[in-house]
């Protein structure tokens, strides 16, 4: 009883501070300076349409390089707790429909464009790698849910990954030899504001990055799977 | 105007949705109730004009988190089952 | 009172009540299943606090195109820094929920049980 009317306190506390703050609130109307510097001077000094992708690649590269390596640092934890779940037997799993069979292969390689689609017109488009990695991984949930007897390598997707990590980070040091700096775009030229081979370096580093974060969700999907097939004698 | 009716009817969705997932008893309704918060918030940030974060709410918050809950929900109701 | 009636004021105040709403389940609720989606709740009204912010009235997003002239794009635009914030966050929050889960199902096949206060393996 005294736990439950500390926790509303704590609770009803909270929401009163919110509230004064909500209450305090004002909305701007202009941009602040950080803002719009990338807003004005980004344009020709990166050359991407899409701003959101120049804060991303280039004015904080360094921050993406981080939130990758978290991510396969999660993927790595995940694999060794799970590890234990893959001694079992494998079972097999019920067949899927005939209809979601059939229709996963006509959707499969759309939805496989579609994500590439998404990271390689990164600068010019909303997308870019987290979504189109995140595309290519939904691939690979609907190809475990209509094969579910098909056995998927864990080696392919950690070529890719490893592959397209080391080029990323290849990518940055050659920005710091060729031009201004870590991560830095200018190593292509610029081109043709608007176009597909525009802004430099950044349509190669966000496809790398796209496979990057596509084979790291992909691998925790995968391992999320396997506890499935196995028919553990400890549970 | 007609943007804040509607952002304020998926406001309100998502929050009967909170309270749902929160206070439901089936573990499947709560997780799907989760899910439903983040496609609603990603139509939000549709009208908050941020396209990026929309697409990656949509295929990341109420896709593959949905589906990972799912795949360890669906191991412990099998164990569960069985004794 | 118009003012209050604007999209960013509307969303700014779901956000508040959904993070009210995630940590009252993080602290009452007693099977971890729940707590996790409860974190994951906060997780999304954090998100939707950060683009709300970013919001400005009457401008379009962070995109040069056709209805964002090059030359004054700082007077149309909406705040990209946020956005890009949010968009890593969203990522990053999806590998914390595939971590939480599996830590509970480990903690699940050691005690059978999902609800917290049967771990006391976790007390001292």
């Amino acid at each position: 009883m005294l736990r439950n009317s500390l926790r509303v306190i704590i609770i009803a506390a909270l929401g009163w501070i919110l509230f004064q703050v909500y209450s305090g609130y004002s909305s701007r109307d202009e941009l602040n300076e950080l803002a719009g510097y990338y807003a004005t001077e980004g344009l020709s000094e990166v050359g991407a349409a899409n701003l959101v992708t120049s804060v991303v690649v280039t004015y904080r590269g360094l921050d993406t390089l981080g939130e990758v390596t978290i991510l396969f640092l999660t993927a790595l934890i995940i694999g060794l707790m799970l590890k234990a779940e893959h001694r079992g037997d494998r079972t097999r799993l019920r067949e899927s429909s005939e209809f979601l069979v059939t229709a996963s292969h006509v959707l499969l390689p759309v939805i496989f464009m579609v994500g590439v689609y998404i990271f390689i017109n990164g600068h010019l488009t909303p997308g870019g790698g987290f979504q189109g990695g995140a595309i290519l991984a939904s691939t690979l949930i609907l190809m475990l849910l209509s094969f579910t007897n098909s056995k998927i390598s864990h080696k392919v997707l950690e070529i890719t990954e490893s592959v397209s990590g080391i080029s990323f980070i290849v990518l940055g040091i050659l920005g710091v030899i060729l031009a201004g700096g870590f991560l830095d775009n200018k190593i292509l030229p610029l081109g043709e504001f608007g176009k597909l081979f525009s802004a430099g370096a950044i349509p190669v580093i966000y496809s790398f990055i796209g496979l990057k974060v596509g084979a790291e969700l992909s691998t925790i999907i995968l391992e999320f799977n396997q506890i499935q097939g196995t028919d553990d004698k400890s549970l | 105007m007609i943007y804040s009716i509607i952002v304020l009817i998926l406001s309100l969705i998502m929050l009967v949705m909170a309270l749902v997932a929160i206070h439901h008893k089936s573990l499947q309704i709560a997780v799907i109730a989760s899910g439903i918060i983040s496609l609603f918030a990603s139509v939000v940030y549709i009208f908050l004009a941020a396209p990026d974060v929309a697409i990656t709410e949509a295929s990341i918050g109420s896709a593959l988190t949905v589906i990972i809950f799912f795949y360890v929900l669906n191991k412990i109701r099998h164990s569960d089952a069985k004794e | 009172m118009t003012n209050l009636f604007s999209i960013e004021y509307i969303t700014i105040f779901t956000s508040f009540a959904l993070l009210v709403l995630g940590l009252w389940g993080i602290i009452s609720q007693k099977n971890i299943f729940k707590i996790i989606i409860s974190f994951s709740i906060v997780n999304t009204s954090i998100h939707l606090l950060l683009v709300s912010l970013a919001y400005i009235r009457n401008r379009t997003a962070p995109i040069i195109d056709s209805a964002v002239d090059r030359v004054n794009a700082a007077e149309k635009v909406v705040d990209p820094v946020p956005h890009a914030l949010v968009l890593t966050a969203i990522v990053i929050g999806i590998g914390i929920t595939a971590l939480m889960l599996s830590y509970a199902f480990t903690m699940y096949k050691q005690h059978k049980t999902l609800d917290i206060n049967q771990y006391k393996s976790l007390k001292w």
